[in-house]
């Protein structure tokens, strides 16, 4: 009987856990809340499965249990059932998987028009770069990661003289635009991670990968990594904040372009002309 | 055609080979060490694997103390934790699980159930188990080397796991690693070759491949695909050691680390990933598919009714086994591989669900209408099937690609794989266990430490992974030596990592209760007789309890019926053995 009571027990109190728990995911705040409701409508097609299925057993274990003088039945087969039950699987899958890749070809979609930041992992510090005032990202290479261009721009592109180039500090997004991610490493695999946008992607040297968004509302958001990299991968950190359109303007004012940092770098160099040492916001 | 059922008799062909006299032992070292008899090579393997697994279970209270009460074991450092999930995670699965149930139930089970004498290779048998050793020693000495064991994660990614920031990237432990994995590949292979052809090749007469027990179907589909899969690690570890020692770079594109350039480039690490999972996908079905034979034979037994289903059973395992081959990117889907691959995978993955729920609907209804006999082997079958139905419903999460999102590589994940390929089997093994202890040493384990055993290790398991899933799903990544201060995380998580870790030191403790009441029963236990199960199939039948060597005396058993007539209308007893003639039952070439 004990056995009986447990079963229910396990699949009430994990429906009331659901319920009652506090832990559930932190407030979105990007435009995937259809990957939220996909979700959700998985939590209660699997739980009804899971409660039918413990709830069944415990039934069995109840109505069946041995006792002198108790034979069981003899059937080795029934295809109409085997049938049936295969067929209500078949639906289910078919009810969450169709929503599931409708969203997936969203989230693969980038609309067009969405302006560009690169998120650049290297261990164990984020790096940000923002197309300049001609909206276009430079070439970047690992190799031509140095000392004073810790991000490998080249310096023969010409879009890239005005690239914004934020080493370790906080990368900024206007809220309600949408926003093509550009993720690089120069080292290991990193996964760029914040668990208010829902969306994550791994970076890996070597090649460029991508997600996109639109925040939806402003604030300050943790950046974690969740890809393994090494011995500091849980003191990858950074920080983004989500601004309103003025704020991120007057943000974006403040921020040097690539051309200002190499001329910082060099000292003794030549002046930079005065256009192109400007910020695209000051214009 | 005659009639089948008038005379089990007919459909028995004679023998086309003649019986091999096997080779005997002569001494103590060739009857008990280096032995060919495929049952004391199960118990070589087994012991081995729980060994090497009571390792990774101190590995794993160490890193959960370090999760719930950061800084109180000082000399667990981060290098340490990532060791220490590293080794937890590689042990388990591959040196313990794959191990055990290939190399241990397969090699105890099959020749007994398929009424052979013993494996067709018992020679490469052996040789298998010995390489598998070797591997485990191998991998043990990577703790006693500079810089200790790889850190790298048990997926091994590239490039970190060869780089200096990683513990034992740049020393010893990644390498030992490798070649641990690689003699394990080529021992598997010898166990697993003769696994497969002692299926196909040993079976005693009357023995139709749809009379196997399901046990034998699940080890024999889990063998096959292991051979097809097990190259694919094989070649990675290669390639991986190549670049590490040879400076090639298979996996290894332009770095620069710390600031320095490194003498590599053009290689892909996504590369590796796609060799990785395609071994590890079908490792995970490698494990769980004998678990899923070795549940239907003790839940049919312990009911004291068939089967149900048992054509679909075996058409459910030969089909999740085909189709687990093309689900391996599922573990990719944020690895920045192509993003159209989701499409594909997302739809395999969610077709897999079909089958497999299959199995658990045929499970439940062959309680139903049975006679339940609650034996420490049912409940344990009860327990998987309860751990198994939640692990395998988020893995619908998971598997579903854009759903896999925001969850892939936090504790959501975590949870999900410790609940359906570590609980669930393990859950299998220790019911397996009381159920074939009897017939390997003739005696019972005791019931009341059997009993404890299983409440605390089924419950305790439940609180530990159930809970485990909302960490997650608050965005607790995984594999953090410490979370630290995070806006997104409440405190009470806190409190909920510190009842999780308390649960799983207890969960741990009672096995040592279990690993006590195997070895105290070797000489207390009640005697068993032949057997007390009342089981159907051939290991049952064995002339001597345990069986000797060459298990059957003089003459093979002859089978004439499936392996499940239990309670038959009208037959005196509620079982009727395999090698029993007679007119009930289901006696023909198959279920008619």
């Amino acid at each position: 009987m004990a056995v009986v009571l447990v079963l229910v027990a396990i699949a009430v109190g994990s429906v009331l856990f659901h319920i009652l728990s506090p832990w559930w995911w932190t407030p979105i705040a990007s435009n995937w809340s259809y990957i939220d409701h996909t979700l959700v409508i998985t939590f209660w097609i699997t739980g009804a499965v899971f409660v039918a299925v413990v709830l069944f057993l415990a039934y069995c274990v109840w109505r069946f249990r041995h006792d002198p003088g108790r034979r069981a039945a003899y059937e080795p087969e029934n295809r109409r059932l085997e049938g049936g039950l295969a067929a209500g699987t078949a639906l289910g899958v078919v009810v969450m998987l169709a929503p599931g890749l409708f969203v997936w070809h969203q989230f693969i979609t980038v609309p067009p028009g969405a302006a560009q930041v690169e998120v650049v992992g290297q261990q164990w510090l984020w790096s940000f770069r923002l197309p300049g005032a001609d909206g276009k990202l430079g070439r970047a290479e690992t190799r031509d990661v140095s000392p004073d261009n810790a991000l490998g721009i080249d310096k023969a592109d010409a879009s890239a003289l005005d690239d914004i180039v934020i080493e370790g500090g906080e990368l900024h997004l206007p809220v309600g635009k949408p926003v093509k991610v550009l993720l690089r490493s120069i080292d290991v695999l990193h996964n760029f991670y914040v668990p208010e946008f829902r969306a994550k992607m791994d970076m890996i040297p070597g090649m460029v990968t991508y997600f996109w968004l639109t925040p939806t509302r402003t604030g300050t958001f943790d950046v974690l990594c969740a890809e393994l990299c090494g011995v500091g991968h849980s003191v990858m950190r950074g920080t983004v904040v989500v601004d309103t359109e003025a704020d991120y303007q007057v943000w974006l004012s403040e921020q040097p372009t690539f051309t200002q940092l190499q001329a910082q770098a060099e000292p003794e160099g030549l002046p930079v002309p005065a256009e192109m040492a400007q910020a695209p916001g000051e214009r | 055609m005659v009639d089948a059922s008038h005379d089990g008799n007919d459909l028995i062909t004679p023998a086309a080979v003649e019986d091999v006299e096997l080779y005997h032992p002569h001494s103590w070292w060739t009857r008990y060490v280096f032995s060919q008899d495929a049952k004391v090579i199960a118990i070589q393997y087994a012991c081995t694997a729980i060994a090497i697994g009571l390792v990774a279970l101190v590995l794993s209270w160490l890193m959960r103390i370090q999760l719930a009460f950061p800084g109180v074991l000082p000399f667990i450092d981060a290098d340490r934790y990532y060791q220490f999930i590293t080794m937890h995670g590689m042990i388990m699965v591959i040196y313990l699980l794959t191990a055990l149930f290939l190399g241990g139930f397969g090699n105890y089970l099959i020749p007994l159930m398929v009424g052979a004498r013993d494996m067709v290779f018992p020679y490469a048998n052996m040789l298998s188990y010995w390489l598998y050793l070797l591997a485990v020693v191998v991998l043990v000495a990577s703790f006693f080397t500079p810089g200790g064991p790889t850190g790298a994660g048990w997926t091994l990614y590239p490039p970190q796991a060869i780089l200096a920031n990683t513990p034992g990237g740049q020393q010893w432990g990644i390498i030992l690693m490798l070649v641990s994995l690689i003699i394990f590949v080529i021992g598997f292979t010898m166990g697993g070759l003769n696994y497969v052809v002692t299926v196909l090749q040993g079976r005693t007469r009357g023995m139709t491949l749809m009379r196997l027990p399901l046990t034998v179907w699940g080890i024999f589909t889990a063998t096959v695909m292991a051979l097809l899969a097990f190259p694919a690690l094989f070649v990675a570890c290669v390639m991986m050691l190549f670049d590490r020692l040879a400076g090639t770079s298979f996996f290894m594109p332009a770095i620069v680390e710390m600031g320095e350039q490194l003498k590599h480039g053009g290689g892909s690490p996504i590369m590796f990933q796609h060799l990785f999972w395609f071994f590890g996908h079908p490792e995970v079905y490698i494990v769980a598919l004998p678990a899923f034979g070795i549940v239907s034979d003790l839940i049919s037994t312990h009911a004291r009714k068939n089967i149900f289903g048992y054509r679909m059973m075996v058409w459910a395992i030969v089909i999740i086994g085909a189709l687990s081959f093309v689900v391996w990117a599922h573990h990719m889907y944020v690895s920045g591989m192509n993003p159209y691959f989701g499409f594909f995978f997302a739809t395999t993955t969610l077709i897999i669900a079909v089958p497999t729920a299959i199995k658990v609907y045929n499970w439940a209804l062959t309680l139903w209408r049975g006679n339940i006999h609650l034996t420490l082997p049912m409940l344990f079958s009860l327990a998987f099937i309860v751990t198994f139905v939640n692990g395998g419903l988020t893995g619908l999460f998971l598997g579903n690609v854009v759903v896999d999102v925001p969850l892939s590589d936090t504790m959501f994940v975590v949870a999900h794989f410790h609940m359906v390929m570590g609980v669930a089997p393990i859950l299998v093994i220790f019911g397996a266990i009381y159920h074939w202890y009897p017939k390997v040493t003739g005696r019972m384990l005791n019931e009341a430490m059997g009993q404890l055993h299983f409440w605390i290790t089924f419950l305790g398991a439940y609180l530990i992974f159930f809970p485990m899933h909302y960490v997650g799903l608050v965005g607790v990544p995984r594999r953090y030596y410490e979370i630290g201060e995070t806006s997104f995380v409440p405190a009470s998580v806190h409190d909920l990592n510190v009842f999780i870790t308390v649960v799983a030191l207890i969960v741990g403790a009672a096995q040592m209760m279990f690993l006590f009441n195997l070895v105290w029963s070797l000489r207390h236990g009640r005697e068993a007789g032949g057997n007390p199960w009342r089981a159907t199939t051939l290991e049952w039948q064995t002339p001597q309890t345990p069986p000797v060597h060459g298990n059957w005396g003089k003459e093979l058993p002859i089978v004439y019926r499936w392996a499940y007539d239990y309670s038959v209308p009208g037959a005196a007893e509620d079982f009727i053995p395999q090698n029993q003639p007679g007119t009930l039952g289901v006696t023909r070439e198959a279920v008619a």
